[in-house]
């Protein structure tokens, strides 16, 4: 029974490492649309966060929603190069708690299922950005 | 078990009446807790800590747990206590009931852990850290009739772990092992040692893949030493996680535990329910 049951295991986790996928990530997010789509969640998402939205105070919106976007078309290589302020620019002075950088992940989360993202491309797009973090928390 | 509902009746008035909850970590990274009271899988102890306490908040969790297999059944509950995600500590009692013999076996368990590096999500390396857990029987008589040299013993781990995310075609994978010094019998349940064994390492481990944000699906080996020279075998299971929300966890699990004094092919189901603050 047992050893039925760790095949099984370990068959879902191999079929899982052969299974390919197509295209680039921000192919898999249906590109500009999606991103643009998923970046408006994301915004909503923040807007209805007390916690978050104090950090954002003294932000203009519109600059935030462009410079995200890019950023996102970037980091899941698509055509585009972010150019904007380094993470380390924008978030200096903010000292972002771990808590808080964790509940704008799951602010990220609400946003993609939201938009119905599936949840590997989900997974893969926090797997792009979670190494930013050292550059925005605690600073 | 009654210092245990002493201190969840007390934990649930203070933590409910002043609306607290930590919440500062991400769903289901603090994992569930084990047999013996640390944050953990089912059999085995991980890095995490206990709770979702972040750098700067307190969390406290309690559970209990119930394992049925062939000829006996395991009662475990406890809670844990983290303090800045740096620090857990944990209290179990468990009753180990052999209804053959018409007895019960019981003993408490005290365990603190200290993170000593990392994240398991977002460090380089693998979450670091070091934990002991002391277990003391009620009544030693049984333990010591099947020749164990000791009622009361203490295990010490070092356990790491990481999730990585989107690792498995898109799915977050996660693993964990543990280095154990130990010369408990069956989780201490049948005493410490025995005629001519001492404290060995022992090797554990875990792992699992998230299928959804709330579900994981995994595997769990703990290598025991057969002090008693009752043929004491391996542990293993195979379970599913479901993290509804932060304030909720449930665990089922199917067992193997091997031999247990004597009794052979011992598996079962196992189930535990964590509730965190």
């Amino acid at each position: 029974m047992i050893k039925t049951l760790f095949t099984f295991v370990f068959t879902v986790m191999l079929v899982g490492c052969v299974s390919s996928n197509n295209g680039t990530l921000y192919q898999q997010l249906n590109g500009k649309q999606g991103v643009e789509k998923l970046v408006e969640s994301f915004i909503n998402q923040i807007g209805h966060d007390e916690q978050i939205l104090a950090y954002f105070k003294q932000s203009n919106v519109a600059h935030f929603r462009q410079g995200f976007i890019t950023h996102l078309c970037s980091v899941t290589d698509g055509p585009c190069e972010y150019k904007g302020d380094n993470m380390v620019d924008i978030h200096t002075g903010m000292n972002i708690s771990k808590k808080d950088f964790n509940r704008v992940v799951e602010l990220l989360i609400n946003a993609m299922d939201e938009q119905q993202i599936p949840q590997t491309v989900q997974n893969k797009i926090l797997s792009r950005l979670a190494p930013l973090r050292p550059e925005i928390i605690d600073i | 078990m009654k210092h245990l509902n002493w201190l969840f009746g007390l934990t649930f008035i203070v933590f409910t009446s002043s609306g607290f909850a930590a919440s500062g970590k991400l769903l289901a990274t603090p994992g569930v807790s084990q047999v013996e009271g640390s944050a953990g899988g089912g059999i085995v102890p991980w890095a995490q800590l206990a709770g979702y306490a972040s750098d700067d908040e307190i969390a406290l969790n309690g559970f209990c747990s119930r394992a049925n297999v062939s000829d006996y059944r395991l009662d475990v509950c406890g809670a844990q206590l983290n303090v800045y995600d740096r620090v857990e500590f944990s209290y179990a009692e468990q009753r180990f009931e052999v209804p053959a013999l018409n007895t019960d076996i019981e003993q408490s368990i005290t365990g603190a852990k200290v993170r000593l590096y990392g994240d398991i999500v977002y460090s380089k390396w693998p979450q670091l850290s070091l934990g002991v857990q002391h277990k003391s029987l009620d009544d030693g008589s049984i333990a010591s009739l099947l020749g164990a040299k000791d009622t009361s013993g203490t295990d010490i781990y070092l356990a790491a772990s990481k999730l990585h995310l989107g690792a498995l075609a898109g799915y977050n994978w996660f693993w964990n092992t543990t280095f154990r010094y130990s010369d408990a019998n069956q989780l201490g349940l049948l005493g410490f040692g025995g005629p001519d064994s001492d404290k060995k390492l022992l090797f554990e481990a875990s792992t699992a893949v998230f299928l959804t944000h709330e579900i994981a699906l995994g595997v769990e080996y703990r290598v025991k030493s057969n002090n008693l020279g009752l043929g004491e075998q391996d542990w293993q299971d195979v379970f599913v996680a479901w993290f509804p929300n932060k304030y909720v966890s449930i665990t089922a699990a199917w067992l193997d535990l091997g031999s247990i004094a004597g009794a052979e092919d011992q598996t079962g189901w196992y189930l535990s329910v964590t509730g965190y603050w």
